[in-house]
């Protein structure tokens, strides 16, 4: 077999047979409704990753309060806590106390 | 009056996205006359414009207006089609099955009167597509622009990104690799 012209008459063949430039019926419209849903989805993903870029700064400005709070002299650390407790609680009834006797 | 695609793209960078449809409508022929050269299944094709297009939409922006929208836009496909072939490659082994009856008679014609089998037969357009089918990703993208499609080493090049001496080392490996599908093909079934 000659193998030169097979490959000679495949290509041929293949030349021969141009595909076919048919557009699926309304496929415009298939592309223009993905590329808005596609805008759509754009408006969620820029608010995600704004979301994210957030997460880290404020995970920092948390952390750097932490250790101000504890590390900072005269701190919560030497207060008494269940004192603090106490008074953070019943900050309301003292105010709404304080408010009765002046009236 | 019709508008021009330079028109219809500066009106889409401008935030017009209902001026992209009719450049859509216009080339999607072409678009879809180049995927089918890559993928047999309509719904496989279907999908390869649309990331074309979706891809187009995206890079609109780069298009700089220095060449026709056509050529940037058939850049695009091709590469969709490169990269289409290349997440399909598992699949090249496990589509080949056993020659057809049509495609065997048109190659045993054609090993007894090479001249009496034509090339206009649909077994060989299937039997052309069974090979090309087998060829890897590469082989297949540069058989098919440069010997079906009649495409220069030059803009092949320019269509795939690739650089001149790669096309023409890519060309020579894919003919040998033609060469060899063919041989065990023809070796198999008919020598």
């Amino acid at each position: 077999m000659n193998q030169a012209e097979l490959e000679r008459k495949l290509y041929a063949a293949a030349r021969a047979d141009a595909p076919s430039e048919r557009v699926p019926y309304a496929f415009e419209q298939r592309v223009m409704a993905h590329l808005r849903s596609q805008g759509m989805m754009d408006v969620w993903a820029v608010w995600g990753r704004a979301l994210w870029r957030a997460a880290a700064p404020c995970l920092a400005i948390t952390l750097l309060l932490s250790a101000w709070s504890w590390l900072a002299p005269g701190s919560a650390q030497n207060q008494d806590w269940s004192q603090a407790l106490e008074n953070t609680v019943l900050a309301a009834a003292d105010q709404d106390a304080t408010v009765e006797t002046l009236w | 009056m019709e508008r021009t695609d330079a028109e219809l793209i500066a009106a889409v960078l401008k935030g017009d996205t209902a001026s992209f449809e009719p450049l859509v409508g216009k080339y999607s022929p072409r678009l879809f006359a180049t995927a089918r050269r890559y993928a047999r299944r309509e719904d496989e094709v279907g999908d390869i414009v649309q990331e074309v297009w979706l891809k187009a939409y995206q890079k609109l922006a780069s298009f700089r207006g220095d060449a026709p929208f056509e050529h940037w836009l058939m850049r695009l496909a091709v590469r969709t089609c490169y990269d289409f072939l290349r997440q399909h490659q598992r699949n090249r082994e496990a589509s080949f099955s056993e020659l057809s009856q049509p495609e065997v008679d048109w190659l045993e014609r054609f090993a007894s009167q090479p001249e009496t089998a034509s090339e206009e037969a649909a077994a060989a357009r299937q039997l052309i597509q069974r090979i090309l089918e087998q060829l890897s990703p590469a082989a297949r993208l540069i058989i098919t622009l440069l010997e079906i499609e009649e495409r220069s080493v030059k803009e092949i090049a320019q269509m795939t990104g690739w650089s001149v001496p790669l096309v023409k080392v890519r060309a020579f490996r894919a003919r040998a690799e033609m060469k060899k599908i063919l041989a065990k093909t023809a070796k198999e079934k008919y020598l």
